[in-house]
Protein backbone atom coordinates (compact mmCIF):
# COMPACT_ATOMS: atom_id res chain seq x y z
CA UNK A 1 0.00 0.00 0.00
CA UNK A 2 2.97 2.36 0.42
CA UNK A 3 5.15 3.63 -2.44
CA UNK A 4 8.77 2.56 -2.68
CA UNK A 5 9.81 6.05 -1.64
CA UNK A 6 7.74 5.87 1.52
CA UNK A 7 9.23 2.49 2.36
CA UNK A 8 12.70 3.85 1.70
CA UNK A 9 12.21 6.85 3.99
CA UNK A 10 10.59 4.64 6.60
CA UNK A 11 13.42 2.08 6.54
CA UNK A 12 16.26 4.59 6.23
CA UNK A 13 14.90 7.82 7.61
CA UNK A 14 17.11 10.86 7.00
CA UNK A 15 17.91 13.32 9.76
CA UNK A 16 16.78 11.27 12.74
CA UNK A 17 17.95 12.54 16.10
CA UNK A 18 18.36 15.63 18.23
CA UNK A 19 20.36 18.83 17.90
CA UNK A 20 21.97 19.79 21.20
CA UNK A 21 22.25 23.50 20.42
CA UNK A 22 19.08 23.86 18.38
CA UNK A 23 17.56 27.32 18.32
CA UNK A 24 14.19 26.12 17.08
CA UNK A 25 12.27 23.19 18.53
CA UNK A 26 8.70 22.20 17.77
CA UNK A 27 6.55 19.30 18.84
CA UNK A 28 3.07 18.47 17.56
CA UNK A 29 0.59 15.70 18.11
CA UNK A 30 -0.06 13.76 21.27
CA UNK A 31 0.37 10.19 22.40
CA UNK A 32 -3.38 9.72 22.69
CA UNK A 33 -3.91 9.97 18.97
CA UNK A 34 -0.87 7.89 18.19
CA UNK A 35 1.20 10.50 16.36
CA UNK A 36 3.90 12.82 17.70
CA UNK A 37 6.60 14.61 15.79
CA UNK A 38 9.38 16.60 17.34
CA UNK A 39 11.64 18.69 15.16
CA UNK A 40 14.92 20.43 15.98
CA UNK A 41 16.45 23.14 13.79
CA UNK A 42 19.61 25.16 13.74
CA UNK A 43 18.75 28.42 12.02
CA UNK A 44 21.41 30.94 10.99
CA UNK A 45 20.35 34.23 12.57
CA UNK A 46 21.93 36.31 9.81
CA UNK A 47 20.82 34.44 6.74
CA UNK A 48 17.65 32.80 8.13
CA UNK A 49 18.84 29.57 6.52
CA UNK A 50 17.97 26.28 8.22
CA UNK A 51 21.47 24.87 8.44
CA UNK A 52 20.60 21.68 10.21
CA UNK A 53 17.42 19.83 11.06
CA UNK A 54 16.65 16.63 12.94
CA UNK A 55 13.46 14.88 13.99
CA UNK A 56 11.96 12.24 16.22
CA UNK A 57 8.59 10.73 15.46
CA UNK A 58 6.18 8.39 17.19
CA UNK A 59 3.73 7.18 14.58
CA UNK A 60 3.04 4.87 11.71
CA UNK A 61 5.26 4.20 8.71
CA UNK A 62 3.75 7.14 6.83
CA UNK A 63 4.35 9.48 9.78
CA UNK A 64 8.02 8.49 9.95
CA UNK A 65 8.48 8.74 6.17
CA UNK A 66 6.84 12.17 5.95
CA UNK A 67 8.97 13.40 8.84
CA UNK A 68 12.08 12.23 7.04
CA UNK A 69 11.02 13.78 3.73
CA UNK A 70 9.96 17.08 5.32
CA UNK A 71 13.33 17.50 7.01
CA UNK A 72 15.05 16.84 3.69
CA UNK A 73 12.88 19.42 1.97
CA UNK A 74 13.54 22.21 4.49
CA UNK A 75 17.23 21.58 5.04
CA UNK A 76 19.30 24.40 3.53
CA UNK A 77 16.19 26.46 2.86
CA UNK A 78 15.32 29.80 4.40
CA UNK A 79 12.72 30.07 7.10
CA UNK A 80 10.27 31.68 4.66
CA UNK A 81 10.76 28.90 2.16
CA UNK A 82 10.20 26.32 4.88
CA UNK A 83 6.99 28.01 5.96
CA UNK A 84 5.68 27.62 2.43
CA UNK A 85 6.06 23.84 2.62
CA UNK A 86 2.70 22.11 2.42
CA UNK A 87 1.68 18.63 3.36
CA UNK A 88 0.74 18.01 -0.29
CA UNK A 89 4.29 18.83 -1.33
CA UNK A 90 5.65 16.36 1.23
CA UNK A 91 3.22 13.66 0.11
CA UNK A 92 4.05 14.28 -3.55
CA UNK A 93 7.75 14.07 -2.90
CA UNK A 94 7.04 10.60 -1.48
CA UNK A 95 5.16 9.60 -4.67
CA UNK A 96 1.88 9.86 -2.80
CA UNK A 97 0.32 8.44 0.36
CA UNK A 98 -2.76 6.24 0.77
CA UNK A 99 -5.78 8.52 1.37
CA UNK A 100 -6.28 7.43 4.98
CA UNK A 101 -2.66 8.34 5.67
CA UNK A 102 -2.78 11.89 4.33
CA UNK A 103 -3.30 13.25 7.83
CA UNK A 104 0.11 11.86 8.80
CA UNK A 105 1.72 14.37 6.44
CA UNK A 106 -0.05 17.24 8.25
CA UNK A 107 2.06 16.33 11.20
CA UNK A 108 5.26 17.16 9.34
CA UNK A 109 3.99 20.49 8.05
CA UNK A 110 2.76 21.47 11.48
CA UNK A 111 5.96 20.42 13.18
CA UNK A 112 8.01 22.60 10.83
CA UNK A 113 5.69 25.51 11.56
CA UNK A 114 5.83 24.89 15.29
CA UNK A 115 9.63 24.90 15.27
CA UNK A 116 9.77 28.17 13.34
CA UNK A 117 7.16 29.73 15.63
CA UNK A 118 9.36 28.74 18.54
CA UNK A 119 12.32 30.39 16.83
CA UNK A 120 10.37 33.61 16.25
CA UNK A 121 9.14 33.73 19.82
CA UNK A 122 12.59 33.16 21.26
CA UNK A 123 13.77 36.14 19.18
CA UNK A 124 10.88 38.31 20.32
CA UNK A 125 9.28 38.25 16.90
CA UNK A 126 5.59 37.95 16.14
CA UNK A 127 4.69 34.31 15.58
CA UNK A 128 0.94 34.75 15.52
CA UNK A 129 0.84 34.50 11.73
CA UNK A 130 2.26 31.01 11.80
CA UNK A 131 -0.34 28.30 11.76
CA UNK A 132 1.10 25.77 14.12
CA UNK A 133 -0.34 22.97 16.12
CA UNK A 134 -0.96 23.42 19.82
CA UNK A 135 -0.49 19.76 20.55
CA UNK A 136 -4.21 19.11 20.67
CA UNK A 137 -4.75 19.24 16.95
CA UNK A 138 -2.21 16.93 15.47
CA UNK A 139 -4.13 17.34 12.25
CA UNK A 140 -5.23 13.76 12.17
CA UNK A 141 -8.74 12.40 12.61
CA UNK A 142 -7.55 10.58 15.74
CA UNK A 143 -7.14 13.81 17.63
CA UNK A 144 -10.44 15.32 16.54
CA UNK A 145 -12.08 12.22 17.87
CA UNK A 146 -10.34 12.58 21.21
CA UNK A 147 -10.95 16.29 21.41
CA UNK A 148 -14.65 15.58 21.53
CA UNK A 149 -14.22 13.81 24.84
CA UNK B 1 16.02 -16.33 6.04
CA UNK B 2 14.13 -16.90 2.80
CA UNK B 3 11.12 -18.76 4.14
CA UNK B 4 8.47 -16.45 5.52
CA UNK B 5 7.32 -16.83 9.10
CA UNK B 6 3.56 -16.65 9.35
CA UNK B 7 2.39 -15.89 12.88
CA UNK B 8 -1.04 -14.46 12.19
CA UNK B 9 -3.12 -17.63 12.52
CA UNK B 10 -5.78 -15.73 14.47
CA UNK B 11 -6.41 -13.69 11.32
CA UNK B 12 -6.62 -16.73 9.10
CA UNK B 13 -4.87 -20.02 8.48
CA UNK B 14 -3.45 -21.97 5.58
CA UNK B 15 -5.94 -24.45 4.18
CA UNK B 16 -4.74 -27.98 4.95
CA UNK B 17 -3.88 -30.06 1.85
CA UNK B 18 -6.28 -32.78 3.00
CA UNK B 19 -9.04 -30.18 3.14
CA UNK B 20 -8.29 -28.95 -0.38
CA UNK B 21 -8.31 -32.52 -1.57
CA UNK B 22 -11.67 -33.20 0.05
CA UNK B 23 -13.14 -30.08 -1.56
CA UNK B 24 -11.85 -30.51 -5.10
CA UNK B 25 -14.34 -33.10 -6.42
CA UNK B 26 -17.22 -30.78 -5.56
CA UNK B 27 -16.06 -28.15 -8.03
CA UNK B 28 -15.76 -30.19 -11.20
CA UNK B 29 -17.22 -33.67 -10.66
CA UNK B 30 -19.91 -33.67 -8.03
CA UNK B 31 -20.94 -30.12 -8.80
CA UNK B 32 -24.68 -30.74 -8.57
CA UNK B 33 -27.13 -28.57 -6.69
CA UNK B 34 -27.99 -30.31 -3.42
CA UNK B 35 -31.65 -29.48 -4.00
CA UNK B 36 -31.78 -31.48 -7.23
CA UNK B 37 -33.08 -35.00 -7.15
CA UNK B 38 -30.83 -36.57 -9.78
CA UNK B 39 -27.53 -38.26 -9.08
CA UNK B 40 -25.17 -35.24 -8.94
CA UNK B 41 -27.60 -33.45 -6.67
CA UNK B 42 -27.90 -36.37 -4.33
CA UNK B 43 -24.12 -36.73 -4.10
CA UNK B 44 -23.78 -33.06 -3.21
CA UNK B 45 -26.60 -33.28 -0.69
CA UNK B 46 -24.95 -36.26 0.94
CA UNK B 47 -21.67 -34.37 1.17
CA UNK B 48 -23.39 -31.42 2.87
CA UNK B 49 -25.11 -33.67 5.39
CA UNK B 50 -21.90 -35.57 6.02
CA UNK B 51 -20.17 -32.26 6.81
CA UNK B 52 -23.05 -31.28 9.09
CA UNK B 53 -22.49 -34.44 11.08
CA UNK B 54 -18.80 -33.68 11.41
CA UNK B 55 -19.43 -30.15 12.66
CA UNK B 56 -22.03 -31.43 15.13
CA UNK B 57 -19.74 -34.15 16.35
CA UNK B 58 -16.87 -31.71 16.91
CA UNK B 59 -18.86 -29.64 19.43
CA UNK B 60 -21.11 -32.31 20.93
CA UNK B 61 -24.25 -31.20 19.08
CA UNK B 62 -26.85 -32.95 16.98
CA UNK B 63 -26.56 -32.56 13.17
CA UNK B 64 -29.99 -30.96 12.94
CA UNK B 65 -28.76 -28.21 15.26
CA UNK B 66 -26.13 -27.03 12.74
CA UNK B 67 -26.84 -24.30 10.17
CA UNK B 68 -24.21 -23.42 7.57
CA UNK B 69 -23.40 -19.76 7.00
CA UNK B 70 -21.11 -17.70 4.81
CA UNK B 71 -18.81 -16.62 7.67
CA UNK B 72 -18.32 -16.30 11.40
CA UNK B 73 -19.62 -12.74 11.17
CA UNK B 74 -22.81 -13.98 9.60
CA UNK B 75 -23.29 -16.59 12.32
CA UNK B 76 -22.84 -13.86 14.96
CA UNK B 77 -25.28 -11.52 13.24
CA UNK B 78 -27.82 -14.26 12.78
CA UNK B 79 -27.69 -15.51 16.36
CA UNK B 80 -28.17 -12.10 17.91
CA UNK B 81 -30.71 -10.73 15.47
CA UNK B 82 -32.73 -13.93 15.58
CA UNK B 83 -33.01 -13.98 19.36
CA UNK B 84 -33.81 -10.26 19.40
CA UNK B 85 -36.66 -10.82 16.96
CA UNK B 86 -37.98 -14.18 18.08
CA UNK B 87 -37.98 -13.33 21.80
CA UNK B 88 -39.15 -9.73 21.55
CA UNK B 89 -42.24 -10.58 23.57
CA UNK B 90 -40.12 -11.85 26.41
CA UNK B 91 -37.85 -8.83 26.68
CA UNK B 92 -35.40 -6.52 24.98
CA UNK B 93 -32.25 -6.75 27.09
CA UNK B 94 -29.00 -8.31 25.85
CA UNK B 95 -25.84 -8.90 27.88
CA UNK B 96 -22.49 -9.00 26.14
CA UNK B 97 -18.93 -7.89 26.86
CA UNK B 98 -16.75 -4.93 25.97
CA UNK B 99 -14.19 -7.16 24.25
CA UNK B 100 -16.34 -8.95 21.69
CA UNK B 101 -15.50 -9.04 18.01
CA UNK B 102 -17.04 -6.22 15.96
CA UNK B 103 -19.43 -8.74 14.39
CA UNK B 104 -21.11 -8.86 17.82
CA UNK B 105 -20.52 -5.29 18.98
CA UNK B 106 -21.74 -3.57 15.84
CA UNK B 107 -24.78 -5.85 15.70
CA UNK B 108 -25.63 -4.98 19.31
CA UNK B 109 -25.14 -1.28 18.60
CA UNK B 110 -27.50 -1.61 15.66
CA UNK B 111 -30.10 -3.25 17.90
CA UNK B 112 -29.73 -0.45 20.43
CA UNK B 113 -30.84 1.94 17.69
CA UNK B 114 -33.91 -0.24 17.27
CA UNK B 115 -34.84 0.10 20.93
CA UNK B 116 -33.03 -2.86 22.47
CA UNK B 117 -31.07 -2.40 25.66
CA UNK B 118 -27.53 -3.78 25.74
CA UNK B 119 -25.19 -4.21 28.70
CA UNK B 120 -21.52 -4.31 27.72
CA UNK B 121 -19.80 -5.99 30.66
CA UNK B 122 -16.33 -4.73 31.51
CA UNK B 123 -13.41 -7.14 31.80
CA UNK B 124 -10.59 -7.41 34.32
CA UNK B 125 -6.95 -6.54 33.58
CA UNK B 126 -6.54 -9.89 31.81
CA UNK B 127 -9.54 -9.39 29.59
CA UNK B 128 -11.66 -11.87 31.54
CA UNK B 129 -15.41 -11.47 31.91
CA UNK B 130 -16.60 -12.34 35.40
CA UNK B 131 -19.36 -14.95 35.60
CA UNK B 132 -20.57 -13.15 38.72
CA UNK B 133 -20.99 -9.93 36.69
CA UNK B 134 -23.03 -11.83 34.13
CA UNK B 135 -25.28 -13.14 36.88
CA UNK B 136 -25.76 -9.70 38.38
CA UNK B 137 -26.56 -8.15 35.02
CA UNK B 138 -29.50 -10.47 34.35
CA UNK B 139 -32.85 -8.72 34.62
CA UNK B 140 -36.47 -9.75 34.06
CA UNK B 141 -36.30 -8.56 30.47
CA UNK B 142 -32.97 -10.22 29.59
CA UNK B 143 -33.34 -12.43 26.52
CA UNK B 144 -29.75 -13.18 25.57
CA UNK B 145 -26.24 -13.46 26.95
CA UNK B 146 -23.51 -13.40 24.29
CA UNK B 147 -19.96 -13.84 25.53
CA UNK B 148 -17.11 -14.92 23.30
CA UNK B 149 -15.38 -18.23 24.04
CA UNK B 150 -11.88 -16.83 23.52
CA UNK B 151 -10.74 -13.36 22.57
CA UNK B 152 -9.23 -12.88 19.14
CA UNK B 153 -6.74 -10.20 20.13
CA UNK B 154 -5.40 -11.20 23.53
CA UNK B 155 -6.42 -14.86 23.57
CA UNK B 156 -8.15 -14.80 26.96
CA UNK B 157 -10.43 -17.82 27.43
CA UNK B 158 -13.68 -16.90 29.14
CA UNK B 159 -15.40 -18.96 31.90
CA UNK B 160 -17.91 -20.33 29.40
CA UNK B 161 -19.14 -23.35 31.37
CA UNK B 162 -19.82 -21.16 34.41
CA UNK B 163 -21.68 -18.59 32.36
CA UNK B 164 -23.63 -21.39 30.66
CA UNK B 165 -24.75 -22.68 34.03
CA UNK B 166 -25.83 -19.23 35.16
CA UNK B 167 -27.75 -18.65 31.93
CA UNK B 168 -29.49 -21.98 32.23
CA UNK B 169 -30.52 -21.38 35.83
CA UNK B 170 -31.85 -17.94 34.91
CA UNK B 171 -33.67 -19.28 31.84
CA UNK B 172 -31.80 -16.90 29.52
CA UNK B 173 -30.39 -17.97 26.16
CA UNK B 174 -26.61 -18.15 25.90
CA UNK B 175 -24.71 -17.55 22.67
CA UNK B 176 -20.94 -17.76 22.34
CA UNK B 177 -18.72 -16.57 19.51
CA UNK B 178 -16.34 -19.55 19.44
CA UNK B 179 -14.60 -18.51 16.23
CA UNK B 180 -11.18 -18.44 17.90
CA UNK B 181 -11.81 -21.38 20.21
CA UNK B 182 -12.88 -24.18 17.87
CA UNK B 183 -9.97 -26.52 17.28
CA UNK B 184 -7.97 -24.85 20.06
CA UNK B 185 -10.10 -25.58 23.12
CA UNK B 186 -12.32 -28.66 23.67
CA UNK B 187 -15.98 -27.66 23.34
CA UNK B 188 -19.08 -29.55 24.42
CA UNK B 189 -22.18 -27.45 23.92
CA UNK B 190 -24.34 -29.72 26.03
CA UNK B 191 -22.01 -29.96 29.01
CA UNK B 192 -21.34 -26.22 28.85
CA UNK B 193 -25.02 -25.28 28.46
CA UNK B 194 -24.41 -23.33 25.27
CA UNK B 195 -27.59 -22.57 23.32
CA UNK B 196 -25.98 -21.01 20.27
CA UNK B 197 -22.42 -21.00 18.96
CA UNK B 198 -20.66 -19.36 16.00
CA UNK B 199 -17.68 -20.81 14.18
CA UNK B 200 -15.81 -20.28 10.92
CA UNK B 201 -13.66 -22.70 8.91
CA UNK B 202 -10.81 -20.38 7.95
CA UNK B 203 -9.52 -20.15 11.52
CA UNK B 204 -8.73 -23.87 11.63
CA UNK B 205 -7.23 -24.64 8.23
CA UNK B 206 -10.52 -24.67 6.37
CA UNK B 207 -11.61 -22.42 3.50
CA UNK B 208 -12.67 -18.77 3.86
CA UNK B 209 -16.32 -17.85 3.53
CA UNK B 210 -17.63 -20.96 5.24
CA UNK B 211 -19.04 -20.87 8.76
CA UNK B 212 -21.75 -22.38 10.89
CA UNK B 213 -24.18 -21.52 13.63
CA UNK B 214 -25.18 -24.11 16.20
CA UNK B 215 -28.66 -23.61 17.59
CA UNK B 216 -29.91 -25.95 20.31
CA UNK B 217 -33.16 -27.70 19.40
CA UNK B 218 -36.03 -25.85 20.98
CA UNK B 219 -34.48 -22.42 20.50
CA UNK B 220 -36.51 -20.35 18.06
CA UNK B 221 -34.53 -19.36 14.99
CA UNK B 222 -35.84 -16.82 12.50
CA UNK B 223 -34.84 -17.12 8.88
CA UNK B 224 -31.91 -14.94 7.98
CA UNK B 225 -32.06 -14.98 4.20
CA UNK B 226 -35.46 -15.60 2.66
CA UNK B 227 -35.89 -17.48 -0.59
CA UNK B 228 -35.37 -21.18 -1.18
CA UNK B 229 -35.79 -23.95 1.36
CA UNK B 230 -32.12 -24.50 2.16
CA UNK B 231 -30.96 -24.95 5.75
CA UNK B 232 -34.44 -25.98 6.86
CA UNK B 233 -35.93 -22.81 5.41
CA UNK B 234 -33.76 -20.60 7.60
CA UNK B 235 -31.07 -19.54 5.15
CA UNK B 236 -31.91 -19.47 1.48
CA UNK B 237 -29.26 -19.80 -1.19
CA UNK B 238 -27.69 -22.76 -2.95
CA UNK B 239 -25.20 -24.24 -0.55
CA UNK B 240 -21.48 -23.54 -0.88
CA UNK B 241 -20.90 -27.27 -1.24
CA UNK B 242 -17.08 -27.26 -1.55
CA UNK B 243 -16.85 -24.75 1.32
CA UNK B 244 -19.12 -26.83 3.52
CA UNK B 245 -17.20 -30.01 2.70
CA UNK B 246 -13.98 -28.15 3.54
CA UNK B 247 -15.44 -26.99 6.85
CA UNK B 248 -16.42 -30.55 7.72
CA UNK B 249 -13.00 -31.96 6.91
CA UNK B 250 -11.17 -29.13 8.66
CA UNK B 251 -13.17 -29.30 11.88
CA UNK B 252 -12.73 -33.07 12.01
CA UNK B 253 -8.97 -32.69 11.72
CA UNK B 254 -8.76 -29.69 14.06
CA UNK B 255 -10.64 -31.36 16.88
CA UNK B 256 -9.05 -34.80 16.52
CA UNK B 257 -6.18 -34.11 18.89
CA UNK B 258 -6.57 -30.73 20.54
CA UNK B 259 -4.39 -31.72 23.49
CA UNK B 260 -1.32 -32.44 21.35
CA UNK B 261 -1.79 -29.20 19.46
CA UNK B 262 -2.21 -27.24 22.71
CA UNK B 263 0.93 -28.78 24.12
CA UNK B 264 3.02 -27.89 21.11
CA UNK B 265 1.68 -24.36 20.72
CA UNK B 266 1.87 -23.58 24.43
CA UNK B 267 5.57 -24.39 24.40
CA UNK B 268 6.20 -22.12 21.43
CA UNK B 269 4.03 -19.35 22.85
CA UNK B 270 5.55 -19.41 26.32
CA UNK B 271 9.10 -19.54 24.96
CA UNK B 272 8.33 -16.55 22.76
CA UNK B 273 6.71 -14.55 25.58
CA UNK B 274 9.51 -15.29 28.02
CA UNK B 275 12.25 -14.38 25.56
CA UNK B 276 10.63 -11.19 24.33
CA UNK B 277 9.87 -9.90 27.83
CA UNK B 278 13.46 -10.71 28.87
CA UNK B 279 15.04 -9.11 25.83
CA UNK B 280 12.94 -5.99 25.37
CA UNK B 281 12.61 -3.52 28.26
CA UNK B 282 9.30 -1.65 28.72
CA UNK B 283 7.26 -4.48 27.28
CA UNK B 284 4.27 -6.24 28.81
CA UNK B 285 2.09 -9.22 28.08
CA UNK B 286 -1.56 -8.48 27.36
CA UNK B 287 -4.19 -11.05 28.30
CA UNK B 288 -4.17 -13.83 30.86
CA UNK B 289 -0.86 -15.59 31.57
CA UNK B 290 -2.35 -19.08 31.50
CA UNK B 291 -6.05 -18.90 30.62
CA UNK B 292 -5.24 -18.03 27.04
CA UNK B 293 -5.34 -19.62 23.61
CA UNK B 294 -2.30 -21.86 23.22
CA UNK B 295 -1.14 -20.04 20.08
CA UNK B 296 -1.78 -16.43 21.14
CA UNK B 297 0.75 -13.92 22.43
CA UNK B 298 0.03 -10.20 22.61
CA UNK B 299 2.77 -7.90 23.80
CA UNK B 300 2.84 -4.10 24.12
CA UNK B 301 6.05 -2.21 23.53
CA UNK B 302 6.01 1.23 25.05
CA UNK B 303 7.05 4.36 23.16
CA UNK B 304 6.51 2.92 19.68
CA UNK B 305 3.64 2.61 17.28
CA UNK B 306 2.61 -0.81 15.99
CA UNK B 307 2.40 -0.16 12.28
CA UNK B 308 6.08 0.64 11.96
CA UNK B 309 6.83 -2.56 13.84
CA UNK B 310 4.63 -4.60 11.47
CA UNK B 311 6.19 -3.03 8.37
CA UNK B 312 9.67 -3.74 9.64
CA UNK B 313 8.78 -7.31 10.60
CA UNK B 314 7.29 -7.81 7.15
CA UNK B 315 10.61 -6.74 5.62
CA UNK B 316 12.25 -9.43 7.72
CA UNK B 317 9.78 -12.01 6.45
CA UNK B 318 7.52 -12.08 9.50
CA UNK B 319 3.73 -11.68 9.23
CA UNK B 320 1.98 -10.59 12.42
CA UNK B 321 -0.70 -8.15 13.52
CA UNK B 322 -1.20 -5.13 15.78
CA UNK B 323 -3.86 -3.33 17.79
CA UNK B 324 -2.72 0.06 16.58
CA UNK B 325 -5.26 2.43 15.04
CA UNK B 326 -2.83 3.23 12.26
CA UNK B 327 -3.05 -0.33 10.92
CA UNK B 328 -6.80 -0.65 11.10
CA UNK B 329 -7.84 2.49 9.28
CA UNK B 330 -10.11 3.33 12.22
CA UNK B 331 -9.63 6.21 14.58
CA UNK B 332 -8.95 4.44 17.82
CA UNK B 333 -6.61 1.69 18.88
CA UNK B 334 -8.02 -1.72 19.77
CA UNK B 335 -11.13 -1.59 21.97
CA UNK B 336 -9.90 -4.78 23.63
CA UNK B 337 -6.60 -3.29 24.75
CA UNK B 338 -8.37 -0.17 26.01
CA UNK B 339 -10.87 -2.38 27.89
CA UNK B 340 -8.06 -4.11 29.81
CA UNK B 341 -6.85 -0.69 30.93
CA UNK B 342 -4.02 0.09 28.56
CA UNK B 343 -3.34 3.73 27.82
CA UNK B 344 -3.83 4.77 24.20
CA UNK B 345 -0.12 4.97 23.54
CA UNK B 346 0.43 1.47 24.95
CA UNK B 347 -2.40 0.09 22.85
CA UNK B 348 -0.88 1.66 19.73
CA UNK B 349 2.35 -0.25 20.32
CA UNK B 350 1.01 -3.77 20.57
CA UNK B 351 1.99 -6.85 18.61
CA UNK B 352 -0.18 -9.95 18.30
CA UNK B 353 1.52 -13.12 17.21
CA UNK B 354 -0.68 -16.18 16.78
CA UNK B 355 1.25 -19.38 16.26
CA UNK B 356 0.20 -22.45 14.33
CA UNK B 357 1.45 -26.03 14.05
CA UNK B 358 3.86 -25.05 11.29
CA UNK B 359 5.84 -22.71 13.52
CA UNK B 360 9.03 -23.82 15.24
CA UNK B 361 11.21 -22.80 18.18
CA UNK B 362 13.96 -21.78 15.72
CA UNK B 363 11.53 -19.33 14.21
CA UNK B 364 10.85 -17.96 17.67
CA UNK B 365 14.54 -17.17 18.13
CA UNK B 366 14.68 -15.34 14.81
CA UNK B 367 11.50 -13.46 15.70
CA UNK B 368 12.80 -12.39 19.10
CA UNK B 369 16.06 -11.11 17.56
CA UNK B 370 14.14 -9.23 14.90
CA UNK B 371 11.68 -7.71 17.35
CA UNK B 372 14.41 -6.59 19.74
CA UNK B 373 16.30 -4.93 16.90
CA UNK B 374 13.25 -3.22 15.38
CA UNK B 375 11.82 -2.00 18.68
CA UNK B 376 15.19 -0.52 19.53
CA UNK B 377 15.43 1.21 16.15
CA UNK B 378 11.92 2.67 16.45
CA UNK B 379 12.57 3.81 20.01
CA UNK B 380 15.69 5.65 18.92
CA UNK B 381 13.34 7.60 16.66
CA UNK B 382 10.61 8.11 19.26
CA UNK B 383 10.16 11.45 21.06
CA UNK B 384 8.31 9.59 23.82
CA UNK B 385 11.30 7.37 24.47
CA UNK B 386 13.60 10.38 24.49
CA UNK B 387 11.36 12.12 27.03
CA UNK B 388 11.33 9.08 29.28
CA UNK B 389 15.11 8.62 29.08
CA UNK B 390 15.68 12.27 29.98
CA UNK B 391 13.39 12.02 32.98
CA UNK B 392 15.26 9.00 34.36
C1 LIG C 1 -13.84 -13.75 17.57
C2 LIG C 1 -14.18 -13.61 16.14
N1 LIG C 1 -15.46 -13.53 15.77
C3 LIG C 1 -15.83 -13.43 14.48
C4 LIG C 1 -14.90 -13.38 13.47
C5 LIG C 1 -15.36 -13.25 12.05
O1 LIG C 1 -15.24 -14.40 11.33
P1 LIG C 1 -15.32 -14.34 9.73
O2 LIG C 1 -14.03 -13.77 9.27
O3 LIG C 1 -15.52 -15.73 9.26
O4 LIG C 1 -16.48 -13.46 9.39
C6 LIG C 1 -13.53 -13.45 13.80
C7 LIG C 1 -12.47 -13.41 12.78
O5 LIG C 1 -12.08 -12.44 12.21
C8 LIG C 1 -13.17 -13.56 15.16
O6 LIG C 1 -11.89 -13.61 15.53
S1 LIG D 1 0.43 8.09 12.62
FE1 LIG D 1 -1.51 7.29 12.90
S2 LIG D 1 -2.10 6.76 10.92
FE2 LIG D 1 -0.19 7.66 10.64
Amino acid sequence: MYSEKVMDHFSNPRNVGEIEDANAVGQVGNPQCGDIMKIYMKINDDTQVIEDVKFKTFGCGAAIATSSMATELVKGKTVDEALALTNQAVAEALDGLPPIKMHCSNLAEEAVHAAIANYYESRGMDASEIKACTGECCGCPHSKEHNKE
Amino acid sequence: MTKRIYVDNAATTKVAPEVVEAMLPYFTEDYGNPSSIYNEGRTAKKAVENAREKVACAIGADPKEIYFTGSGSEADNWAIRSVARAYKDKGNHIITSAVEHHAILHTCQDLEKQGYEVTYLPVDEYGMVSAEDVKNAIKDNTILISIMFANNEIGTIMPIAEIGKIAKEAGVLFHTDAVQAVGNVPIDVKAMNIDMLSLTAHKFHGPKGSGALYVRSGVKLTSFITGGAQERMRRAGTENVPGIVGLGKAIEMATADIEAKQKKLTEIRDTYIKKVLERVPYSRLNGHPTQRLAGNANISFEFIEGEGLLLSLDMKGISASSGSACTSGSLDPSHVLLAIGLKHEQAHGSLRTSFGEDNTLEEVDYMVDSIAEIVDRLRQMSPLYEEMMKKN
